[in-house]
């Protein structure tokens, strides 16, 4: 539409921003061949492509695109277990894919290099444009052209006022629309004329939103670099001390301490859930429920709280989450010599939702040596054949395990996850007949093992909760951040930059009509429709009521009083 | 009313709404195919203005058709707008009725099926709302054909049946997320058709006969585009990168967690950020701008219905698959 509108403010066209080459270099006369750039003038050129606003968009889009594979590709950073899962199913591919970082996209190299570039752009946008914004915001607004009728938006009208008179109306009611003046002895030209100009904070705004995008990853990055991640699984009545040993999983920030974690500790005084005996959600629970009693630091007060969904426990820094539940059957071990060695309750994991959950049993100090593997059926059924369980509510809970007995690297010394039996030194025990021998029990049984190995008593379940600590850090910056963006965005979104002009003329002759009104306006934002605005001002200029249209601003979220 | 009364009344809701819509969506196709000239009429208006004799005959014939064919496109027209206008109570009344046929009554946003349903209606809402402000009368088939076959894809494979919300949903900001999420989820589908409208007629060039003559103007459609666009970003930032973490959070654990539907809500994101970029950079105003637009639109509806075939990881997914094992809380 005209000049300076469609200008995407503040970022260089590549086309017409290219740095203009010198036709001298400072180191004399040598000739250069059209085209060839100085190391200074190519370090110009490179940051005036990175920072145009076409490069900028296309590390947008590269952006979204390279976000899509983390959303097929199980994480390892989302889901471990889903990751080694993967990794079995495709030996071919995962060499090639860990290689390329898949398996943590958005850590990896490429991601990271992509909204780098897109970081350094917006800087080398936002710093220009801050300072042409507050030049523009000490200018005035710029005198009008020399022929108004030339612009798209303009409207002339006669009128038998004094030129004067039309003038200080025309700034009366620009200023009461809240556009600032050009004052009228800026410039000669300007003598007969009205210059305004208003919205300025559009582009403040538009600022703001750029500003708070690096303020949203200065919070994302503090987040992940002093923040910590972990998960643990606790038994109904165990206490939980907060320190490094106590947890499952641990994933902290590469700048996180040990020392950073809070002292605390609280216990799980009980678990409870609703479970559904009939309507659709049958045989699924709700009403997760949990109660803690915690200390804040080694001997703070007692306290208690009620662990829920949605309702995390904040203990200092850190947050306590209630993300899952399970079973631990309580079983009394016996060994071959006739002595107690566990009476512990072993958490056995969920594989599904009807909670047929897989566990192992290590009784570490039995003579000799035996481990026990299997399942655990919270309602168990035999559905033609086959062993199921009907509901994830512990109507029926049933174990029924295999016996390994051999080395099972009980003494070895190195680190043992508590869910997996190491079996490569071991020998499944099997019945005469060659098929494996299985431990099946109810609570309150007992069962005798074979090989003099001992005996297995079944004394009963009782519920685990899986917690997730974690300090997050920075994550009030990042909403604040986020929040401040949204306010920048809606400011460049809606509110609209405009200038208006009014010249007065006087016409040859006297009497009726002898003077003439030019009236346009300009939207600088492009896409704009100042027709609304032009007739409403003009009105005003006439001293009519303004014409009754909907919409009489032409535009959205914005009025124009 | 029992649950199960209330839950039955919910799904024949769905299912009149669904054929109101689509006697509507005719009534809007026969309003168009009306705007078609006759063949017979187009050589009689040739040959007329070739031949001297008999021409003002020949003319008079056509302006009386084009008279009568005026005023069917205006009936069928006001009768499609009708149309949709019932059939949108009756869609309302089918959340209202799912919402009731929980117990405890609930928001009706808690699975797949819920969503689908409530977006459609939401679509619908906007058009409706927006209908003369910002004369989209041309739009009706297109958003009626939409919100059809949406609504089937919901009938047909998000069904479920009505069940309590899973304890990770139940919390005050899934009324403040999702409403949000599908406010700006309709505002962008009609954002997303004023743009494809763009690239259809960018193409065919400004026609002079025929049912594109309803299509409003290049300028008008990007203008009308970009307006949507405006509106709905700021909503879809507010419900995908404020509430979204803020009960990511207190749900979760992690604001942020890059789970599948989190990723795709910031593709979609990024891409309408590119969208609004691109209006104002040369080069790519107008017809990338819209393809750009085309695209969020894909992405949006892809995430909302798609991402939960390809991924069974996402902790949003509510179609009934199984969550992960260290989480079996949120299923």
């Amino acid at each position: 539409m005209s000049l300076d509108e469609r200008r995407p403010e503040g970022h260089v066209d590549p086309v017409h921003g290219v740095a203009p080459v010198e036709e001298t270099s400072a180191d004399g006369g040598r000739a250069r061949r059209p085209g060839e750039l100085g190391p200074r003038e190519l370090l110009r050129w490179t940051w005036r492509q990175v920072t145009s606003m076409r490069t900028a968009l296309v590390l947008l889009l590269l952006l979204a695109l390279a976000a899509v594979p983390g959303s097929v590709i199980p994480q390892s950073g989302v889901d471990a277990l889903k990751v080694t899962q993967w990794k079995d199913q495709h030996p071919q591919l995962t060499p090639l894919y860990e290689r390329l970082g898949l398996f943590s996209v958005y850590d990896s190299a490429w991601f990271s290099a992509i909204y780098l570039l897109l970081m350094i752009s917006l800087v080398g946008c936002i710093l220009p444009r801050t300072l042409v914004y507050l030049r523009a915001l000490r200018g005035t607004p710029p005198a009008a052209p020399r022929n108004l009728t030339r612009l798209p938006d303009h409207t002339t009208y006669t009128t038998d006022e004094d030129v004067e008179v039309v003038l200080e109306r025309a700034r009366a009611v620009l200023r009461r629309r809240r556009y600032r003046l050009r004052p009228a002895d800026a410039g000669a030209a300007d003598g007969l004329a009205v210059s305004a100009e208003r919205g300025y904070l559009r582009e403040a705004g538009n600022l703001l939103f750029h500003v708070s995008v690096l303020v949203v990853l200065a919070g994302f990055a503090i987040g992940g670099l002093f923040g910590y991640q972990g998960g643990v699984i606790i038994n109904q009545g165990a206490t939980f001390a907060n320190n490094l040993t106590s947890y499952d999983d641990f994933d902290p920030g590469s700048l996180f301490g040990p020392d950073d974690l809070d002292p605390f500790t609280f216990t799980v005084d009980d678990f409870s859930a609703d479970w559904l005996r009939s309507g659709p959600g049958k045989g699924t629970a709700r009403a997760f429920s949990s109660d803690l009693t915690y200390r804040d630091g080694v001997d703070g007060p007692e306290q208690s709280y009620d662990l829920r969904v949605n309702h995390p426990l904040t203990i200092g820094d850190t947050d306590v989450f209630l993300i899952g539940h399970g079973y631990s059957p309580r079983l009394t071990i016996r060994d071959g010599r006739g002595q107690v060695v566990s009476t512990d309750a072993t958490p056995f994991l969920p594989q599904d939702q009807s909670f047929l959950s897989f566990g192992v049993v290590k009784p570490r100090n039995a003579q000799p040596a035996f481990g026990l593997e299997g399942l655990f059926y919270p309602a168990y059924v035999l559905a033609d054949g086959n062993p199921v369980t009907v509901t994830g509510e512990d109507l029926n809970p049933t174990l029924s395990m295999t016996l390994w007995t051999g080395d099972l690297g009980y003494d070895d010394g190195s680190a043992q996850s508590v869910y997996i039996l190491d079996k490569d030194g071991a020998t499944q025990i099997e019945k005469a007949d060659g098929t494996p021998y299985r431990v099946d029990l109810q609570p309150g049984q007992t069962q005798q093992l074979p090989d003099g190995l001992g005996s297995v008593t079944f004394d009963g379940v009782q519920p685990w909760v899986r917690v997730q600590i974690s300090q997050t850090p920075g994550k009030g910056i990042a909403l604040v951040g986020v929040v401040l963006a949204l306010v920048g965005l809606l400011g460049s979104l809606f509110i609209r930059p405009r200038r208006v002009w009014v010249r007065v003329r006087r016409a040859d002759g006297q009497g009726a009509g002898a003077t003439m009104v030019e009236v346009a306006a300009l939207d600088r934002s492009g896409g704009g429709d100042v027709t609304g605005v032009l007739e409403g001002i003009v009105a005003d200029l006439r001293g009519q009521p303004a014409p009754s249209r909907r919409n009489a601003d032409g535009d959205d979220g914005e009025t124009s009083r | 009313m029992t649950d199960l009364m209330w839950a039955s009344l919910s799904d024949q809701a769905v299912a009149v709404a669904g054929v109101v819509y689509f006697l509507a969506l005719l009534a809007h196709l026969v309003e168009w195919a009306s705007l078609r000239e006759p063949k017979e009429a187009r050589v009689a208006a040739e040959s007329s203005a070739g031949a001297a004799a008999g021409g003002s005959v020949a003319l008079a014939e056509r302006t009386g058709g084009t008279e009568e064919r005026a005023e069917r496109v205006a009936f069928f027209g006001r009768l499609g707008f009708l149309l949709t206008g019932i059939a949108v109570v009756v869609h309302g009344v089918a959340l209202v009725s799912r919402g009731m046929a929980a117990d405890p009554n609930r928001v009706p946003w808690g699975n797949m099926y819920e969503f689908t349903v409530s977006g459609t209606f939401m679509v619908v809402v906007m058009y409706l709302v927006l209908h003369r402000r910002f004369s989209l009368a041309w739009m009706a088939p297109f958003v009626v054909g939409f919100v059809v076959a949406t609504l089937m894809v919901a009938v047909i494979w998000l069904h479920a049946a009505v069940s309590p919300l899973t304890d990770a949903l139940n919390s005050p900001w899934l009324v403040i997320h999702v409403v949000s999420a599908v406010i700006a989820t309709g505002a962008f589908t009609l954002g997303g058709i004023a743009s494809i409208a763009y690239l259809v007629k960018l193409r065919r060039g400004e026609a002079t006969s025929g049912p594109l003559t309803r299509v409003p103007s290049l300028a008008t459609l990007d203008r009308l585009a970009y307006r949507i666009h405006a509106f709905a970003f700021p909503v879809w930032t507010f419900a995908v990168l404020i509430t979204g973490p803020i009960w990511a959070h207190e749900a979760w654990s992690r604001y942020w967690n890059w789970d599948p539907k989190e990723v795709w809500a910031f593709i979609t994101w990024v891409v309408y950020a590119a969208y609004l970029h691109a209006r104002a950079t040369a080069g790519w105003k107008g017809r990338n701008a819209a393809l750009l637009a085309v695209a969020g639109l894909a992405t949006l509806w892809f995430n909302f219905i798609g991402i939960n075939y390809f991924s069974t990881s996402s902790m949003h997914s509510y179609a009934g698959v199984i969550s992960s094992v260290a989480s079996p809380l949120l299923g």
